[in-house]
């Protein structure tokens, strides 16, 4: 049994630890936003015009939200797995992931506001009705939330930022937890019925937080443990 | 009472349009009356020797009147079948036309009860007069705010509701649908209230426009779309429109519908099409006319039958019976 796991962890190691690895992350990240520009170049210049399926919209609304989603809960992750299997290297590619988060969440919300408010001109935009969402359409809110927290964690990503900020760095990027359930709430609420799809990614989310919130206990009880032993 | 069920071979109709002459009179319609509602003789459907390869479940219409107020393209057959709201096939929009074939629509029976002269089990045949098939081209505008236009075959459910005779005391009809887990995956508890009930006040039921249809683009109507036989009310929202219908209840109280069940505060009663009264989720103010990218289209009030419907809603808050 241990010597499984030690060979689990071993073979995982040397995937991560490989120095490819990170640019094959970075590959898979971008390979769908990649895929969804091309249907939508065939789509929209009619050389494929059912290349995003009969709704386009709705197809490019959901890609991009719902890649945005397990971009952002793999981000939340990372630390737990590299806790678990105790392989550090991981740790090279969580900010790389996190700035993906962004471009979906940036790339879902540009096609809600182009195509959905038609935002493509200044004359067609529809500022009102933009405005009575955020207000009014308590899951359009959620998901501007969502936004808001992300841009923030994406601006502040630099080294500079960490640098400038210090400790409060720490705190502000505690920020990606409001992000996450945002995101989820928002999946909940533009269900029309079944939430059974969403609640799976409310699953997720509330794993992580729970190993979160276990492992500071543990750690809090070696702290008050230390001197005893000492 | 023996039920005798019409196979697709047996139906009299041995002619077929297919959807390249339907484009091509949509662009007759176009040229010869631009912007107006084109009614078209019945010498022009199917006519010529390419329509003579008819397929299996081909079915004619007498005469076919064009509905849609701007007369639009059509949709594509395949738009059409691959892009359904069918819950009881599952909540993609993809699922109905993945797991709908193994439905099983022959023989089908409807049951006519309530407040009726003429109750029974009914088979399709005789409730529907196959020898008068009209196509409408109608607009459906579904409450997500997309929309299509649709070749429909049937008949006026009035001239349904003339052969059963609904007493005076009725006030509503109620439709409902076939409920058969081992053939619709869908049927989930926790998706909607089973089965699904849909209904009309009975000058709703009775007003021309209401189709009661059993084809679909010159074919039988395909499974996921609601065969073998469905209610197209094209002033309303899509969900009141209901799709394999096993009953037919004439009653004197609003029936208690699916949707208004699940969720009263987003789906009411009358679903009338309304861009002043806003889902709670989105906007009804505009709609994106599929296959096409944006929601570019003002949504028009009664999804642009006004003239015709307008009055049967004379006095009423349509704010708050939304």
């Amino acid at each position: 049994m241990r010597s499984a796991w030690r060979r689990i962890t071993a073979v995982l190691a040397a995937v991560i630890n490989w120095r490819f690895f990170k640019p094959l992350v970075f590959v898979a990240c971008a390979a769908k936003l990649a895929w969804l520009a091309w249907a939508f170049h065939l789509a929209w210049t009619g050389k494929d015009p059912s290349a995003l399926g009969v709704n386009p919209k709705s197809e490019l609304l959901h890609q991009t939200g719902l890649t945005a989603l397990t971009l952002l809960l793999i981000t939340l992750s990372i630390t737990p797995f590299r806790r678990i299997f105790g392989i550090n290297g991981i740790q090279r590619v969580r900010r790389m992931v996190g700035v993906w988060t962004f471009v979906y969440a940036l790339a879902h919300l540009t096609i809600y506001l182009t195509l959905d408010q038609l935002c493509y001109s200044v004359e067609t935009c529809q500022w009102r009705a933009i405005w009575q969402d955020v207000l009014q359409r308590p899951f359009i809110f959620m998901g501007q939330l969502a936004f808001v927290c992300l841009l923030l964690l994406a601006i502040t990503s630099t080294a500079g930022w960490v640098r400038r900020l210090k400790k409060n760095w720490v705190r502000l990027h505690r920020l990606v937890y409001v992000a996450g359930g945002a995101a989820v709430i928002h999946f909940i609420w533009i269900q029309k019925s079944d939430i059974s799809e969403p609640l799976r990614w409310a699953a997720w989310l509330a794993g992580l937080l729970l190993f979160r919130v276990g492992w500071a206990l543990v750690k809090r009880r070696k702290a008050v443990q230390r001197p005893v032993t000492a | 009472m023996l039920i005798k069920i019409r196979t697709s071979a047996d139906l009299p109709y041995s002619e077929v349009t297919p959807e390249n002459i339907y484009r091509s009179r949509r662009d007759f319609i176009k040229t010869a009356a631009a912007g107006t509602i084109g009614a078209l003789a019945a010498g022009v459907v199917g006519c010529g020797p390419e329509a003579s390869a008819a397929g299996q479940g081909a079915l004619a219409a007498k005469k076919t009147i064009n509905v849609d107020p701007a007369a639009d393209p059509l949709n594509t057959l395949e738009q059409i079948t691959t892009y359904n709201n069918y819950y009881e096939f599952g909540t993609n929009k993809g699922d109905p036309a993945r797991t709908a074939g193994r439905l099983t629509v022959k023989p089908w029976t409807v049951k006519v009860d309530g407040l009726v002269d003429k109750p029974g089990d009914y088979g399709i045949e005789d409730l529907i007069d196959f020898k008068n098939l009209e196509e409408r081209v109608y607009r459906h505008r579904c409450v997500e705010a997309w929309s299509m236009v649709i070749p429909w075959i049937g008949v006026p459910l009035s001239s349904v509701m003339a052969k059963v005779q609904p007493q005076s005391s009725a006030q509503f009809v109620e439709f409902t649908t076939l409920n058969r887990p081992s053939e619709m995956p869908g049927l989930r508890p926790g998706v909607l209230p089973w089965p699904y009930v849909e209904g009309l006040r009975m000058d709703e039921a009775k007003h021309p426009l209401t189709l009661m249809v059993v084809g679909l683009y010159g074919q039988v109507l395909p499974n996921q779309n609601g065969a073998p036989l469905r209610v197209h009310i094209p002033w309303k929202y899509g969900f009141k429109s209901g799709k394999s219908i096993v009953r037919i209840r004439f009653t004197d109280t609003q029936p208690k519908t699916a949707w208004n069940e699940q969720k009263a505060s987003e789906y009411g009663f009358y679903a009338n099409v309304n861009p002043t009264v806003d889902h709670p989720r989105w906007t009804q103010a505009r709609e994106t006319r599929l296959p096409g990218f944006a929601a570019n289209r003002s949504t028009l009030m009664f999804n642009g039958y006004g003239d015709q419907v307008a009055k049967l809603y004379d006095g009423m808050d349509l704010r708050k019976f939304f």
